[in-house]
């Protein structure tokens, strides 16, 4: 055995990166590129009237014109976030309702806007209010346990409070880009684009397109980062698949500009939230009663259902769970980095923290008084459930003993000192389905091939590891081809799911070529295999869980808050490349952070689009931002989860980060702010 | 982006010359406002006057102690000139706040002045705007406001000047040096901008053509101490919400001179004159500098969106002018 695994190993794909020889999808190599810009609505509900192009077309250079009428067809239209140029229907403003192509980007874009159209518009709204007349239940309520109202009617202590959560964009720093180019002797297409999962790019567009899952390949090697957005195709791909097969031969060109990463290529609903939560004097929970509200577009049918967070998290006698959808004017929300249970779980642990105060219980101490002994949704036993271990780890880094909980009282000079934490969780996600060939190429060298994707999570570098364990090698003579469809079948990187499914499947294809070509195999051996499904152990439960803890500063005066000192600690199963692991948990709790201070689309009613539409008017946070930081976890391998004992790390980082700075920015000020983000104008003091 | 014709300039005169010629020409100098304009349509002009190269990039001390700044000297040579550091750090630090260390690289003094404001709608060219397009409406009346003007607003444009720069030069009552196609002339700081009134397309008080040739700083006041603060959710790379640069000398306890800029609570770089008159010859303690800010506020119009704004500048004045009497004293 080698043990590469639960070694810190920089990335294998570092160098290429740094020295700017990694190639994204849109530096791919083409001969004779043309270029898209698409001509977006401009109103948010109605339909085009009138599409004249003739100014356009008369531009030198302009190749071609795609409008609601003239594109090609889509052999399937029931997605309605993706059948785009096929009727002149507005379903949000900045829709896809034409695209020029030309010979230089720059005068696609000039060309387009010369393009002039008129509509016919309805109202529209798209405005989320918990009490919209059209908000209906996603589901019937979950009840678990006793009824609700009772015990939150006997309850000794009550939580009644509304919370909320903005739009936020995931604006990764890759813009969304893709490729197209149709080969017609061949009746090809081969689409260049970055996304989190290639093979489900195929599912997705083949059969929209009217092809063949072989007449289709995506390639996709390296992704500038995702956070959920590039977790399936979105306008951009489709309008350059319809652009290729408008000008076949050519490779045609789409990088979505910044402006309109803001508008199709998804983002994170808004939330509303109503918490009720029940307890006795002692602060153990007697009721939990979660309604969350978010947004769905008619051009899709995701949702961020927020109040499934409160599910398993803690004991009580008795739950209630409900999400609203409220149907409006926008384009379709989408995945962002822990839908559901990012804004799910601020509204629950600063509920937490407020039951802290009223029942005047430390809150460490209360989250440990509520741990379930088994999943409080099922039944279910737990593979590992370590929250309360995470709970002491992070108290004693952080140095949380003997804290005075009375608020607003510390002061450093004029600034307003506090300190706050929450509990973190996330689900154990095994996606089946993978499947790996490995080759022997003589010599103790071994190539795996799958068609995974490293959105910047490390992939390349873990899955390596993985194969040379598998193949008791030493990770120099593995090598890796991930990121293409044309590789087997690997399902997306989402869900915190990527390095456990196509591990899984490394290890047991790993098996069978011992099994089919000994220990000693001759070169060119080969062997594909994978795993067809999800190894958890029968009545038992698997998820993540951590803890943070977090001091921060706040100014009385102007409202300005900052962020000196966080601290994570989390239980995530066997942790296969410790240098990548902490880099994710780092991401997740920065973004925790932009999501409590920063992230906020403002989507201006009157005219239906996101205004602050760019990164100097949607903040994230800067290297100034992000002071003293730390994310470690516990010492473990959860087998019962899977035989390689990992779980996920991408998305536990963001999940209740943002609660503990709101409850430190109470501890701090004596201020609870409910509503994200935490700005100035909330705190400022007249 | 509509296509332009491109031409660069040989000397300043040349410049304006060009710049004349044809009724839709702009100055290109660092273009790091102007290119991101024409990407999103803001502007199209039909020829770009390239002055980036031309030879006003020194910055010279005179015997008095004037600070003479060449309209292309970079954001950040600026800032780390030692003449700069030394009389002027206001300046510098208000340099340094702004933008990020790359943009400051290719920004210059002149562009930095003449920077169009961050009014969301402004650069939306779907978005009706009265200073991109006159009387099409303002958009930000009723939109999205947390960023615009409490001070000097009108009916027609709400909007804010972004630089910080520009607010620590008028505190510092430097003089702007122009060239154009009547000659050289000069003026305050404070008066090249203009409030909005009823023709807000006009950001400013120069003609077409006219360029900055460059930037004079007087002298400080003897014993004069100051500071420059700059108000935003996020630490750095971010515009001010509100930023103030401040100035005063204190005799014996008493106020002898005082100057007070706020930055992105008016359409120009907003020179305190008011608060300054409350603080001359004043006892330099607290009731005193809330006396200022309440007779600057005074004349504030906040909206629904930006009323945070007020409480926020009476605590940076009356904090900024406590640390400034502490030093002093
Ligand atoms: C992401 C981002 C963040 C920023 N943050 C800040 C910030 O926090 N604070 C801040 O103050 N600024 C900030 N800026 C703005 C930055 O300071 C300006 O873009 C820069 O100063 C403009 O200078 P330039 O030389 O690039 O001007 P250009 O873009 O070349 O020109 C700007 C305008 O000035 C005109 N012009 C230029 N020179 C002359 C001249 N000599 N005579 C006459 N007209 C002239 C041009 O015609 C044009 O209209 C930021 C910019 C960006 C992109
Ligand atoms: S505030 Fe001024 S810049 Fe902004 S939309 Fe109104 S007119 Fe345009």
């Amino acid at each position: 055995m080698t043990n590469a695994i639960g070694t810190s190993t920089a990335r294998v794909d570092g160098i290429a990166k740094v020295t700017g020889t990694a190639q994204y999808a849109y530096e791919h190599p083409f001969t004779d590129p043309v270029y898209l810009h698409p001509v977006q609505a401009t109103v948010a509900r109605g339909a085009v009237d009138t599409f004249r192009s003739d100014k356009a077309e008369s531009v030198d250079g302009v190749l071609a014109v795609l409008s609601p009428w003239n594109a090609p067809r889509l052999a399937d239209v029931s997605d309605p976030e993706l059948s785009l140029l096929q009727g002149p229907e507005v379903r949000f403003r900045g829709q896809i309702i034409g695209a020029v192509i030309a010979t230089t980007p720059e005068i696609a874009r000039h060309a387009q806007s010369l393009v002039e159209v008129e509509y016919t518009t309805d109202d529209h709204d798209t405005v989320l209010r918990a009490d919209h007349p059209d908000r209906y239940p996603e589901d019937d309520p979950q009840t678990i346990g006793d009824d609700v109202d009772e015990k939150l009617s006997s309850a000794q202590l009550v939580i009644d409070q509304r919370y909320s959560t903005p739009e936020e964009h995931n604006t990764p720093m890759e813009p969304h880009t893709a490729v197209a180019l149709w080969d017609p002797a061949e009746q090809h297409l081969t689409l260049t684009t970055a996304t989190q999962g290639p093979h489900s790019v195929v599912d997705t567009l083949a059969p929209l397109l009217g092809l063949e899952p072989q007449q289709l390949r995506v390639v996709s090697p390296h992704v500038g980062g995702g956070f959920g957005s590039k977790a399936a195709p979105h306008g951009h791909d489709l309008v350059a698949a319809l652009g290729a097969l408008a000008l076949p031969g050519r490779a045609v060109k789409y990088a979505v500009t910044r402006q309109q990463g803001f508008v199709f290529v998804g983002y994170r609903s808004p939330t509303r939230q109503h918490l009720r939560l029940g307890a006795r004097c002692d602060g153990t929970l007697t009721a939990i009663d979660h309604e969350s509200f978010s947004q769905v577009s008619p051009a899709g049918t995701f949702s961020e259902s927020a109040s499934s967070i409160s599910a398993s998290m803690y004991a009580a006698d008795a739950r209630r769970l409900v999400h609203h959808l409220v149907p409006l004017d926008v384009p379709p929300p989408h995945w962002m980095r822990a839908p559901g249970e990012a804004p799910g779980m601020f509204a629950l642990e600063v509920a937490m923290d407020e039951l802290a105060v009223a029942a005047g219980i430390d809150p460490v101490e209360l989250r440990i008084r509520n741990d379930p002994d088994r999943d409080p949704a099922t039944g279910n036993r737990w593979t590992s459930r370590r929250l309360v271990e995470c709970l002491h780890e992070g108290a004693r880094q952080f140095g949380w003993r003997d804290r005075d909980p009375h608020p607003g009282i510390r002061r450093d000079g004029e600034w307003l000192i506090g300190t706050g934490m929450a509990s973190a969780t996330y689900p154990h996600v095994m996606s089946p389905g993978t499947k790996v060939t490995i080759r022997h190429d003589g010599g103790g060298r071994y190539t795996v091939r799958t068609g995974a994707a490293d959105i910047g999570t490390g992939a390349w570098t873990t899955l390596t590891l993985i194969s040379a364990d598998a193949l008791r090698v030493s990770r120099e003579r593995v090598t890796m081809e991930i990121g293409d469809s044309s590789l087997p079948t690997a399902t997306v990187a989402g869900g915190s799911s990527g390095t456990t499914s196509w591990g899984s499947a490394i290890v047991a294809t790993a098996e069978a070529f011992r099994r089919q070509h000994g220990d000693d195999p001759e070169a060119g051996a080969q062997t594909t295999g994978g795993v067809s499904e999800d190894p958890l152990a029968e009545g038992y439960t698997a998820a993540s869980f951590g803890a943070h803890f977090v001091e921060v500063r706040v100014h009385p005066g102007t409202g300005e808050v900052r962020v000196p000192r966080m601290r994570g600690v989390f239980s995530i199963g066997r942790v296969i490349n410790p240098r990548t692991v902490r880099s994710q948990l780092l991401g997740g709790m920065v973004m925790g952070l932009s999501m409590a201070l920063h992230e906020k689309s403002v989507r201006d009613p009157r005219f239906g689009h996101v205004v602050t539409q760019d990164l100097a008017t949607y903040h994230v946070p800067v290297n100034a931002d992000i002071e003293d930081m730390d994310a470690s976890w516990l010492d473990e391998t959860d087998e019962l989860a899977t035989p390689m004992g990992s779980r996920g790390a991408g998305e536990i980082g963001i999940v209740g980060s943002a609660a503990a700075i709101a409850n430190a920015v109470y501890h701090a000020t004596g201020t609870r702010v409910r509503d994200l983000p935490i700005t100035p104008p909330a705190l400022v003091r007249d | 982006m509509r296509p332009f014709d491109y031409e660069r300039a040989t000397d300043a005169a040349d410049a304006v010359a060009r710049a004349a010629s044809r009724p839709e020409a702009v100055f290109l100098a660092g273009g790091t406002n102007l290119v991101d304009h024409l990407k999103l349509g803001l502007v199209e002009p039909e020829l770009l006057v390239d002055i980036s190269h031309l030879p006003l990039a020194a910055i010279e001390q005179e015997p008095d102690g004037t600070l003479d700044i060449g309209a292309n000297v970079r954001n950040a040579d600026l800032a780390a000139h030692p003449a700069v550091r030394r009389s002027h750090p206001l300046l510098s630090r208000a340099l340094l706040s702004g933008a990020s260390g790359q943009l400051r690289n290719l920004a210059t003094t002149g562009g930095n002045l003449l920077q169009r404001t961050r009014c969301v709608y402004f650069q939306d060219v779907t978005t009706p705007c009265n200073k991109r397009s006159p009387g099409s409406g303002c958009s930000a009346l009723g939109g999205h406001t947390e960023q615009h003007a409490i001070f000097g607003a009108s009916q027609q444009c709400i909007a804010v000047h972004p630089s910080d720069m520009a607010v620590a030069l008028a505190a510092l009552d430097a003089q702007v040096s122009l060239l154009g196609p009547e000659g050289v002339t000069s003026m305050p700081v404070t008066e090249l901008h203009r409030l909005p009134g009823d023709s807000p397309e006009r950001d400013t008080v120069l003609d077409r053509g006219q360029l900055i040739t460059g930037v004079r700083i007087p002298p400080p006041p003897a014993g004069a101490r100051h500071t420059y603060r700059k108000v935003r959710e996020r630490s750095s790379f971010a515009f001010a919400l509100i930023s103030l640069a401040a100035e005063m000398v204190v005799e014996d306890g008493v106020i002898a001179s005082a100057r007070l800029a706020l930055g992105g609570v008016a359409h120009k770089p907003w020179r305190a004159r008011r608060a300054e008159e409350v603080l001359h010859g004043a006892p330099a303690i607290t009731e005193t500098f809330t006396a200022a800010a309440k007779a600057e506020l005074e004349q504030a119009r906040p909206l629904e969106g930006n009323a945070f704004k007020v409480p926020m500048a009476r605590a940076m004045i009356v904090a900024a002018l406590k640390e400034l009497a502490v030093e002093t004293t």
